[in-house]
């Protein structure tokens, strides 16, 4: 399989089932504010995944697009890590779910604007705009919670200690990593981590909570040998249309 | 994805009006002249934003290129937001605006790169903005003053508002909230 391809949907189904999972609360939301603020996130992620998906269509010339590419392939196709799989649970787990991911991606997309990709370049710089906005709430949010009352505290603790051990997944690199390294397309993910845990310590200072001393991470989802059963039940309901009318267009 | 190549105007405004696709005929006559590029500015300039009508496609600064090849006019336009659903509504909005003035051929190119910035705003479009009721983009901390009584105690209120662009404040002079672009 083209690295490059693989690169772009390991990209594209991040973006797509964080996506899918943060529209789920559209209508929830425990105030007006956060219900806009999370389906406004939830659109800039499915925007990214038409970049990236679209991408990996035209690198693997097939006349695939990006819908073909999110509707009509099986869960042990999609490249999504572990951590965007898990369900929303409560506000302070979404809140931190996104915070995790967020941080990560900020980091990754500042990288991914000088590859020698210019398609990845430009998509990088698009997509950054948005997350620089993503991860300034997340984060803020997650202080909010964390050093709130102590409700929201222990809630906020009892997400962090559900949820780090999905955390080490989006520094897992592999031998397709390797090779767009190599081509100075991305960084090696594993490169990023000091930068990411410097953010993470202090973020998770801020809000008073503790990170787990464990680095041990569940993994699987990015390379698609081992994905958790939350995507196949994401993927019933996100392509259900589609399978059911194919082609089916407005 | 819609393809924007296809098509004559004759064609397009008779599918419309009958809810039907009928054969494509060619229309009678002399060739074509082509527009001047400063004319279909212009007709741009009168295309409003379908979220924001106070401001127009050109105020916002998204149709970066207008260039003829032959007797095709390729247009090319730069997303807001990547995810902003206004964006195909957009690419509708001057299709048909280009072919009521009588562009035949037409290619809409989406381009990426460099990426939209408010910057990128026309200095009418920020005044036409604040004149609507929405903050213009002022710098990375806020908006500069209320769009309703110009005080400049403000608060925010979140990051995000009723369209990708905007994010939701309140000024505690007047006390009402507000509209603000952001910057991006």
């Amino acid at each position: 399989m083209d690295p490059v391809f693989e690169f772009c949907l390991r990209m594209g189904d991040n973006t797509l089932v964080l996506g899918h999972r943060v529209s789920e609360w559209c209508g929830h939301a425990p105030v007006l504010e956060e219900d806009i603020a999370l389906a406004n996130t939830a659109l800039d992620l499915i925007g990214q995944t038409q970049l990236w998906l679209g991408l990996a269509g035209e690198v693997e010339g097939k006349g695939r697009d990006a819908d073909a590419l999110a509707f009509r392939r099986d869960a042990w196709d999609f490249r999504s890590v572990l951590l965007v799989e898990q369900p929303g649970g409560d506000f302070g787990n979404t809140i931190l779910r996104q915070y995790l991911f967020d941080q990560w991606q900020a980091l990754f997309l500042a990288a991914l604007t000088s590859s020698s990709d210019d398609r990845v370049a430009a998509i990088a710089a698009k997509a950054s705009k948005e997350v620089a906005y993503h991860v300034e709430r997340s984060r803020g949010t997650v202080v909010g919670l964390g050093d709130g009352t102590a409700e929201s505290h222990a809630r906020m603790q009892a997400a962090l200690d559900r949820l780090y051990p999905y955390v080490g997944e989006l520094f897992a690199g592999d031998t397709v990593d390797e090779e767009i390294a190599a081509r100075g397309i991305a960084p090696l993910p594993g490169s990023l981590r000091d930068a990411y845990d410097a953010a993470l310590s202090e973020t998770v200072a801020k809000a008073t909570l503790t990170l787990p001393e464990s680095r041990w991470t569940h993994t699987g989802g990015r390379d698609g040998t081992r994905h958790s059963e939350h995507l196949g039940h994401i993927l019933t309901e996100m392509q259900w249309l589609q399978r059911a009318y194919p082609d089916a267009t407005w | 994805m819609r393809d924007f190549r296809c098509g004559n105007r004759n064609e397009i405004r008779t599918g419309f009006r009958h809810g039907i696709r009928t054969e494509f005929r060619p229309p009678a006559g002399p060739p074509m002249t082509r527009m001047s590029t400063d004319d279909i500015w212009a007709v741009l300039a009168a295309v409003p934003d379908p979220e924001i009508p106070a401001i127009s496609l050109t105020d916002l600064g998204i149709i970066r290129e207008l260039a003829w090849t032959g007797d095709t006019l390729e247009v090319t336009v730069t997303p807001t937001y990547s995810g902003c659903p206004a964006t195909s509504f957009i690419n509708l909005a001057i299709e048909e605006a280009l072919r009521a003035a009588g562009v035949e051929n037409l290619t809409l190119k989406r381009q990426l790169s460099p990426p939209w910035t408010t910057d990128w705003l026309s200095d009418d479009g920020r005044r036409k903005l604040e004149a609507y009721g929405i903050a213009p983009p002022a710098s990375p901390k806020g908006p500069a003053r209320c769009p309703r009584c110009g005080g400049v105690d403000l608060e925010q209120v979140s990051q995000f508002g009723s369209t990708p662009c905007k994010a939701q404040w309140r000024c505690k002079s007047c006390l009402e909230p507000f509209d603000y672009f952001k910057c991006i």
